[in-house]
């Protein structure tokens, strides 16, 4: 079962691809950082874990990497769940 | 001649191989952003010499952020009076490909001449990816050579193409998709096994578990005082004991007169005072040295980050916070990292009130001299608790001020986090020896030069005038830094604070450690003529009430003694607003904090 979300809204140990990231506004700062973190359609990204407080920020792996987001960031990447890991 | 930079993503090892290739010995460690300014250097091989530059580390040339807007203003040659780099190195993480290969099209779309650095080739090799260089190379146009930055001989590679002088301009592309690019170079050239190391996943799970993570933080901070309080103390009683003989050998040595006088009380009984907290200064860099190797400094980042963001702070402010802990001056210059100015602006006014190892002889000194030896809970040293606790005034004042701060701004802008955690990294022996032998050089230099002249200046003014013929008082009253701390006595009363401290308190502007040396010269002066090099220790606890000794804790909890972070913080600032604001409100919460405390316990 696929269910549109966002990368804040991936449970832990979930993996996804990206579909899109969302633009807030004309000159959205955060999203185009994003895009240079790797954050593009296509990428498969795993929700490795989250913060103590409000489960946030979240850690997100893509590739290589892990990122700490925010979740006001992570909830700009729209992403089709795929499954647990 | 040749100008070389050297440019990548954050954490990439830029500056390991910047150190390998000039020979300098720049700070390295294992987060990204620690390099935050440009750095340059000299290469020399086979009598050629080339100057290398050292740049920030960034992500993309697309950017806000301070640190990597240096970078891309010094690849395109928009800094004044400076050429633009003949070749750039760029160096990327071998484990790392699929990111850093990313900003090094974009790199390559500059147009200058490039060569790309595999580094760390050896820890990909250990995990398993196979790089195939001449494939990569052949599909990206540019001379690719395989560096590994911490080991000897390492850049041997990159120094021999360097020599070559093969500099080729990369072939221009098109608008291009750098990331569809990048990954498409990946899939022809590298192989993958693991996409991370288990080893990583397994550290994450318990580091960063949202209560054992948090439990684990807290234990490492707590030990790191414990500690620096109970490790260092053998070597300090060496130090002491040493600085004693010494006094006694001058003493014996010299004929008695102002030369032996300025040597035993001014040099040995200030400088010493002060020398004797080496052992817990390079204590406290042991830990976090070994905090910024193994790459959980950024995890701490990502644990903070919810707590600091409702102080007024971002999970970004912890690292230069921390650093702040060495020293205010780097901490405020690595804040560099924070994008939104005003996150920064909060971070450069509070990092003052992080515990900076120049203030370790003070609260040593007074710990030492009034919390008494004693196991708390059978575990605890009831003079580490002390210190923790002061150290945790200071980092529960610094979230007390932010949240007032973002009280004051009343912002609803969304602040970016957006943190790299790099993997995790043994420490390197090697490294962190060599970052303890820096330090302190760094330590020594300052005693050499701040604290040796003003213990020299603040002699001679304790000393001169003397006393005229059947003076009343001691001799030290009549001089001109006893008037002085007279005259200035009635603002610092209310405090507790007697003369001799406010003596001590004006040369401690210079540099806080200082605060101690002055009251060592000041004490040594007055003392009984009999004992001229007599311990400041137990003068300072036979002579000070209890309620005197905390009052001065508190004072340099708060205190902005350092007039050099004033500068800094004009510096990264450009504003004066900033910097009275910092001095305004950090005497005041200094003033009220000590009279509080005086008051309580008096």
């Amino acid at each position: 079962m696929t269910l549109p979300v966002t990368l804040a809204g991936l449970k832990k140990g979930f993996r996804a691809t990206i579909e899109r990231v969302e633009h807030r506004d004309e000159n959205d700062l955060i999203s185009r950082r994003l895009r240079h973190l790797g954050f593009v359609p296509g990428e498969e990204v795993v929700m490795i874990t989250h913060g103590p407080l409000g489960m946030d920020p979240v850690l997100i792996q893509i590739g290589f990497t892990r990122f700490a987001l925010r979740r006001e960031e992570a909830g700009r990447v729209h992403v089709t769940e795929v499954s647990s890991i | 001649m040749m100008r070389i930079a050297l440019v990548g993503n954050p954490n990439s090892g830029k500056t390991a191989l910047f150190n390998q290739l000039t020979g300098s010995r720049q700070k390295v460690a294992n987060y990204p952003g620690v390099t935050v300014e440009k750095k340059s250097g000299l290469l020399r091989v086979a009598g050629d010499q080339y100057e290398i530059l050292d740049l920030p580390g960034a992500y993309s040339f697309d950017t806000q952020s301070p640190d990597e807007l240096v970078t891309r203003d010094v690849c395109l040659g928009l800094v004044e009076g400076e050429k633009r780099p003949d070749l750039i190195v760029c160096v990327v993480d071998s484990t790392n490909l699929r990111l850093h290969l990313r900003f090094a099209l974009e790199v390559r779309a500059l147009g200058i001449p490039m060569v790309l650095a595999l580094n760390m080739a050896d820890s990909a090799k250990r995990r398993g990816i196979t790089i195939n260089s001449e494939a990569l190379s052949e599909g990206l146009g540019v001379p690719i050579v395989e560096t590994v930055a911490v080991r000897r001989e390492g850049a041997r590679s990159l120094t021999d193409f360097i020599q070559s002088g093969m500099f080729q301009e990369p072939r221009k592309a098109e608008d291009i998709d750098f990331h569809a690019e990048a990954k498409r170079l990946i899939s022809e050239a590298v192989y993958v096994p693991s996409k991370t190391a288990t080893l990583d996943d397994t550290l994450d799970r318990v580091f960063l578990h949202p209560v054992a993570g948090l439990g684990i933080l807290t234990l490492t901070m707590f030990f790191m005082f414990q500690a620096v309080f109970s490790w260092a103390a053998p070597f300090m009683d060496l130090v002491d004991s040493g600085v004693g003989q010494l006094g006694q050998f001058v003493e014996v040595m010299l004929p008695s007169g102002p030369l032996r006088d300025l040597l035993v009380e001014g040099l040995i009984g200030g400088v010493g005072s002060v020398i004797i907290f080496l052992p817990q200064i390079l204590f406290l860099f042991l830990f976090i040295l070994i905090l910024e190797e193994s790459g959980y400094l950024p995890r701490a980042a990502f644990l903070l980050d919810r707590f600091m963001v409702g102080a007024g702070l971002s999970g970004r402010s912890f690292i230069p916070l921390l650093s702040s802990f060495a020293c205010a001056i780097p901490g405020i210059m690595a804040t560099r990292t924070i994008q939104d100015r005003r996150d920064r602006i909060t971070t450069i006014l509070v990092a003052p009130l992080m515990t900076c190892s120049a203030r370790l002889p003070v609260y040593a000194l007074l710990i030492a001299a009034f919390i008494p030896d004693r196991a708390v809970l059978g575990m605890f040293n009831l003079q580490g608790l002390t210190l923790f606790g002061l150290y945790s005034a200071g980092i529960v004042s610094a979230l007390l001020v932010a949240s007032v701060m973002k009280k004051m701004r009343r912002s609803n802008e969304v602040q970016t986090l957006m943190l790299e955690l790099p993997a995790y990294r043994m420490p390197n022996p090697r490294d962190i020896v060599i970052g303890l032998i820096e330090r302190a050089k760094i330590f020594l230099a300052r005693i050499g030069k701040v604290i040796l002249a003003i213990t020299v200046i603040l002699w001679v003014l304790s000393t001169y005038p003397s006393p005229p013929e059947g003076w009343q008082g001691t001799a030290i009253d009549y001089s001109i830094a006893g008037r002085i701390g007279h005259s200035v006595e009635w603002i610092f009363a209310p405090l507790g604070f007697n003369w001799q401290i406010c003596v001590a308190l004006i040369p401690g502007l210079a540099a806080r450690e200082v605060a101690v040396s002055a009251l060592g010269t000041v004490y040594a002066i007055s003392a009984s003529v009999e004992d001229p090099s007599a311990q400041l220790l137990p003068i300072v606890s036979s002579e000070w009430s209890l309620a005197t000794g905390l009052a001065l804790l508190a004072w340099y909890i708060f205190a902005p003694q350092c007039l050099a972070t004033l500068a800094v913080i004009k510096k990264e600032t450009q504003s004066w607003g900033v910097m009275l604001t910092a001095m305004v409100y950090l005497f005041g919460l200094a003033y009220l904090a000590s009279l509080l405390v005086f008051n309580l316990f008096n």
